[in-house]
């Protein structure tokens, strides 16, 4: 028995030191959120920028929220370089120091010679952020079993098309969608849900369907629970169920009527090491050559003005056009909604806990 | 015995004092022993623990933020509004921490913390302190002038109540309670009442789960324990093996198993039980959650139970049949009492484990399987609110060590077997 | 026929009657074959029972029989079911309706392949292949964390544990109920609030995000096993030995190393593995407490259920069973040879 312990330690002595000696260092660590978003920027952003500059770029995946990066910053051990947030979590970080300053001024010209400040879309650029995507969370089905999807009403309509709905948990954008498919327009969601009757108006909405839904979390979910059959209708993002379409030849449809769209911008958390290199991959991955490449492995719409222009197919093949998917295509975009990040920064905590009580009833 | 004088020894020193000296070297010895890991338990989970709990009450955030005006606040008397001078510090403050971009010490943390008690008033803050600079005396009335909400009276109350280092404030919401108008405590709206409900759903279906467990496992560790060795641990294999099966794995196998296309779903209409519009919705709800945790937990029941099991002589129970019992009668008082170990090992492990289970109920449990420890994670991780996060953790460790020590008064806890 | 033979002739015919009774009710052949298939396997597992026993003992038991059967069958079903899934040639967790009709094309063996190439550089090149594959395919990566992990929280844990435990179990042992409170209080603690208290304090002493913080964190959950299995094991040890071994003129370390370790090793085993699988499958406490390169198996999967549906960790899981069904047939075929060499009937 003597033997087998010190056999035992030796090898994990030694294994310990295999293990060390293989372990390598990354120099800079990138957060995405995973699946097929991720891919497309380890595609279109790091494979060319590490062979670019001979420099190390580790891709990790998380699930939102700026709990990790907070847990980071308040120890100062900063281990996380660059992470991609939504708007909401880029201004609130901001605000709070979670986040690096970032000097728009380094932002390269955009390819067609307009400057930076002209190039990126309006909100695009913060204090804290850089933006790289426009992505939208729409209503998929299933082509092959239905057909006819056409408003957000629709999706509300149990009657006209029985089966289960797929809702993301929370509270958003389900209240901007429940009072879209109330027929409210666009442009008075967000003065509506600040008062208590709007909100409750949309609750009022989603009770109708409420027995008939699943929720997801994870933006892997959705095509999921399409290609399982556990859902007629879902709410996703738009790339994902692209991606279920162009890669795997999912009949999956979208329906554009009452998109809720959002950005995606990259953040530097505060104290973080290797700036230098940070703010050149930034400076690379959201310049116009890099957004429009991203644009063809998922179709999330570039920021720059200047790369719809170059934006192609799909990158493995050559007769889907990907700017017809892009939420921002004006035949997509007749009645799409803004997430206002101001009024989820508000009211976020509050509505989250009466989300959570009227699921528990 | 009391009218005996003590016994003492030939120096003069009574014999109890002596046998406590000589056993003191030993007892310090065995002190010894434990105190490695004593401490290293103090320091690795002591520590974070007690650190987690200080959180839930630390409250810091105004008197970082804007410390002057925490220490003026304290001067008004809570009626109307306060005065000019208090109005003057808290701008100057503003001023001052609109610069600061240290974490923790910025306005974004003082608009957050505030915006727990009063929903809006985030960017009521964030968007008076870029303006903080052009306002001039007399301050009271440039700031109202500025936005109309600064003239409500339970903002200012709520800014007085946590301008102090401690507040139950969590602890209050992590029960439904909140700070109405006037700062009384009273019973939050009902549209906002989850986490007492939660709680108690959290209990009722870890013991549902539990006596689930309980019934399964009985009769498998009854069978393998009195089967030969050969043939018991073969069908061990079936206990083990799910066992040591990545807990993960077990929840998507479920997954699949369980969906409305999933297997259990097209035996059944392959057999004609159900039709195939009719099919049964078995997961990402509670059913999901139960099923799922009982496969996961009926192990932890097995095991101790097996072990307990095992060292029962079979001749009590024949002995029992020979004085005449019927078998449920000889179950009930003889076999039964002998288990009682085991039993409660298992119970109290898989009950505890159950409350605290986390992972499980968040991939299959949908909406109404959503238990206490997913509400505390959301808080950690998604909505950051850190203080309610660990008021929660804090009352789910009270009831817990609560039970422990219920559970210790009835069973013991030298009574614990695992195998 | 023998009686029990009788008895069981006499279900069968019972089963065959209640099945063409569902037959006629529901008017399909199948469910009357399913239902007749599924009852009639306890019928074979039955043991023969006293000649005393009565008709009522043959129906109770039968039902005893058939419900321990299902729970069998209940616990291992999920288990063997992955093995199919892993092979699906979709990326999804579904038995598709090619899989069912057995249609070859709907199965492949791209999760295994995945398990290999996942996060390698360049998965079909041939130079460097093995360099590659060792140091950057994720899976692979995450298998030797899990292991390292798990070797070192086991051992540590033994050690400390063991030491403990031989305090503990001394009878003059003051505080032992409060002591043994906290030494198995990792266990009792809801493992969310362990793992966020751990998560802060150990972000602030800057030990997260680092293998030590992450053994650490497993050492405080597998030390309540070694503690109750070493102390039970130290229940019935004779005290005398220990008394005997001293009065031959041995020191504590070579009565410890000759004479007690070698008496409680199957509890120090068996609670180092219990810790060693404590901590391979541990999820939580990683979850919050690693980074990328600590990643272990089970983050690497928690990853490919919530952020990328991959059928990649059934293949994994797949393995990890094969593995666990071998390691437990030779432990089971060892047990026996011993048995055999001892002279021992097999039991």
């Amino acid at each position: 028995m003597n033997k087998v312990i010190t056999k035992a330690l030796i090898t994990s002595a030694v294994s310990a030191a295999v293990i060390a000696g293989s372990v390598q260092a990354a120099s800079i660590t990138a957060v995405s959120w995973g699946g097929a978003y991720t891919k497309s920027q380890v595609e279109a952003y790091h494979k060319p920028w590490a062979a670019a500059t001979g420099n190390t770029i580790v891709s990790e995946d998380y699930s939102g929220g700026l709990a990790e990066v907070k847990a980071q910053v308040e120890a100062g051990n900063v281990t996380w370089n660059l992470v991609d947030v939504e708007l909401s979590d880029a201004v609130r970080g901001c605000d709070e120091g979670l986040f690096e300053s970032i000097d728009a001024s380094i932002l390269p010209d955009g390819a067609d010679g307009s400057s930076a400040a002209d190039d990126f879309l309006p909100g695009t650029v913060t204090d804290c952020a850089v933006g790289n995507i426009v992505w939208s969370t729409i209503v998929a089905y299933d082509g092959s079993k239905m057909s006819g999807v056409a408003t957000m009403a629709d999706f509300f309509d149990t009657a006209k098309f029985p089966g289960k709905r797929g809702l993301r948990k929370g509270p958003k954008p389900n209240l901007e969608m429940a009072l879209m498919a109330d027929g409210v327009p666009a442009k008075y969601v967000y003065a509506l849900l600040n008062t208590d009757a709007g909100i409750q108006m949309a609750f009022d909405k989603l009770d109708t369907i409420r027995d008939s839904v699943i929720w997801w979390e994870a933006g892997a979910q959705p095509p999921q629970l399409l290609a399982d059959g556990e859902v007629a209708m879902t709410t996703a993002y738009n790339g994902r169920i692209f991606n279920a379409v162009a890669a795997e030849g999912k009949p999956f449809e979208i329906m554009w009527d009452g998109q809720v769209w959002d950005l995606d911008l990259w953040v530097i958390p505060k104290g973080a090491p290797n700036m230098a290199e940070t703010l050149d991959f930034i400076k690379f991955s959201t310049g116009t050559q890099a957004l429009a490449d991203q644009a063809s492995w998922i179709s999330y719409g570039p920021v720059r003005k200047s790369s719809a222009a170059l934006v192609g197919s799909y990158h493995n093949q050559p007769d889907l056009d990907m700017a017809g998917h892009m939420p921002t295509a004006p035949e997509n975009f007749g009645n799409a909604l803004q997430n206002d990040f101001e009024f989820w920064a508000d009211n976020q905590d509050q509505l989250n806990e009466r989300f959570n009580a009227w699921l528990a009833k | 015995m009391s009218t005996t004088k003590e016994l003492i020894e030939q120096d003069g020193i009574s014999l109890k004092d002596k046998l406590a000296k000589a056993t003191k070297v030993q007892k310090r010895r065995a002190l010894l022993l434990t105190m490695p890991l004593v401490i290293f338990l103090l320091v690795s989970f002591v520590m974070p623990i007690g650190q987690m709990l200080w959180r839930s009450v630390h409250n810091p955030t105004v008197s970082n933020v804007i410390p002057n005006f925490a220490i003026a606040i304290q001067q008004w008397d809570g009626n109307a509004l306060p005065s000019e001078s208090v109005f003057e510090v808290f701008v100057k403050d503003l001023v001052t921490a609109k610069k600061n971009r240290e974490i923790g010490k910025t306005v974004g943390n003082l608009a957050t913390r505030i915006n727990y008690d009063i929903p809006g008033s985030r960017s009521l803050f964030t968007s008076t302190a870029r303006k903080a600079k052009k306002l001039k005396a007399p301050f009271k009335e440039s700031l109202l002038k500025l936005n109309k909400k600064w003239a409500n009276p339970t903002l200012w109350l709520s800014l007085k109540r946590n301008s102090k280092d401690l507040t139950p404030a969590f602890y209050l919401a992590a029960m439904d309670l909140k700070y109405d108008e006037r700062g009384n405590i009273v019973k939050a709206d009902d549209l906002y009442q989850i986490y007492m409900s939660n709680f108690i759903k959290t209990i009722k279906l870890s013991a549902i789960i539990t006596a689930i467990c309980i019934l399964l496992a009985y009769p498998i560790a009854y069978v393998l324990s009195v089967l030969p060795l050969r043939q018991s641990n073969l069908l061990m294999i079936c206990v083990l093996l799910p066992f040591w099966t990545s807990l993960l794995v077990r929840t998507t196998a479920w997954i699949a198993i369980l969906q409305t296309q999933g297997v259990v779903n097209d035996i059944l209409v392959f057999l004609g039980f159900l039709s195939d519009d009719g099919r049964v919705q078995m997961i990402y709800n509670q059913t999901g959650t139960i099923i799922a945790m009982v496969h996961i937990l009926l192990p932890f029941m097995v095991l101790p139970l097996y072990s307990v099991m095992k060292t029962i002589s079979p001749t009590y129970m024949k002995a029992a049949l020979s004085m005449g019992a019927r078998k449920s009668y000889a179950l009930r008082k003889i076999y039964l009492p002998l288990t009682i170990p085991g039993l409660g090992a298992g119970t109290l492990l898989v009950f505890i484990l159950a409350i605290g289970y986390y992972i499980t109920p968040a991939l299959v449990g949908g909406e109404d399987g959503l238990l206490i420890s997913n509400l505390i994670a959301y808080h950690i991780q998604k909505s950051l609110n850190w203080s309610l996060g660990a008021a929660l953790g804090a009352i789910l460790l009270v009831t817990v060590l609560v039970l422990y020590w219920l559970y210790n008064k009835l069973i013991g806890i030298d009574n614990l077997k695992f195998g | 026929m023998t009686l029990f033979n009788r008895e069981k002739a006499i279900g069968i015919v019972i089963l065959l009657a209640i099945a063409a009774i569902i037959f006629f009710t529901l008017g399909s052949i199948t469910p009357a074959i399913g239902f007749f298939v599924m009852f009639v396997i306890p019928l074979y597992f039955m043991k023969p029972l006293p000649v005393f026993a009565s008709k009522i003992d043959y129906c109770s038991n039968y039902l005893f029989v058939a419900i321990c059967t299902f729970i069998f069958i209940f616990l291992i079903t999920p288990v063997l079911i992955i093995i199919p899934l892993s092979f699906n040639a979709e990326p999804y967790f579904t038995f598709t309706q090619g899989m069912l009709n057995f249609d070859p094309s709907a199965f492949s063996t791209r999760w295994y392949e995945d398990i290999v190439y996942n996060g390698m550089v360049d998965p079909h090149g041939v130079k460097n292949w093995w360099d590659d594959m060792w140091n950057n395919a994720q899976w692979i990566r995450s298998a030797r964390n899990s292991f390292f992990i798990a070797t070192m929280s086991a051992i540590i844990a033994t050690i400390i544990g063991t030491i403990a435990a031989l305090g503990l179990s001394r009878s003059e042992m003051p505080y032992k109920a409060l002591i043994t409170s906290l030494l198995i209080s990792p266990m009792i603690v809801p493992l969310v609030i362990t793992a966020t208290g751990m998560f802060f304090f150990y972000s602030s002493i800057n030990l997260a995000k680092t293998f030590t913080g992450v053994i650490l964190a497993h050492v405080t959950l597998g030390i309540p096993f070694v503690i109750i299995t070493v102390t039970a094991t130290l229940s019935g040890f004779d005290r005398n030995l220990i008394k005997a071994s001293q009065s031959l003129g041995a020191h504590g370390w070579m009565t410890f190393r000759r004479v007690i370790m070698p008496l409680i090793m199957p509890g120090m085993i068996s609670g180092a593995l219990f810790a060693f699988i404590t901590s391979l499958d541990e999820i939580v406490a990683v979850i919050f407490l690693a980074d990328v390169e600590q990643r272990t198996i089970p983050r690497q999967m928690f990853s490919g259920i919530r952020e990328q549906i991959s059928p990649t960790i059934l293949a994994v899981a797949s393995v990890l069973v094969l593995i666990s069904i071998i390691l437990l047939t030779v432990m089971e075929l060892l047990r026996r040879r011993s048995e055999r060499l001892r002279g021992i009937t097999p039991g």
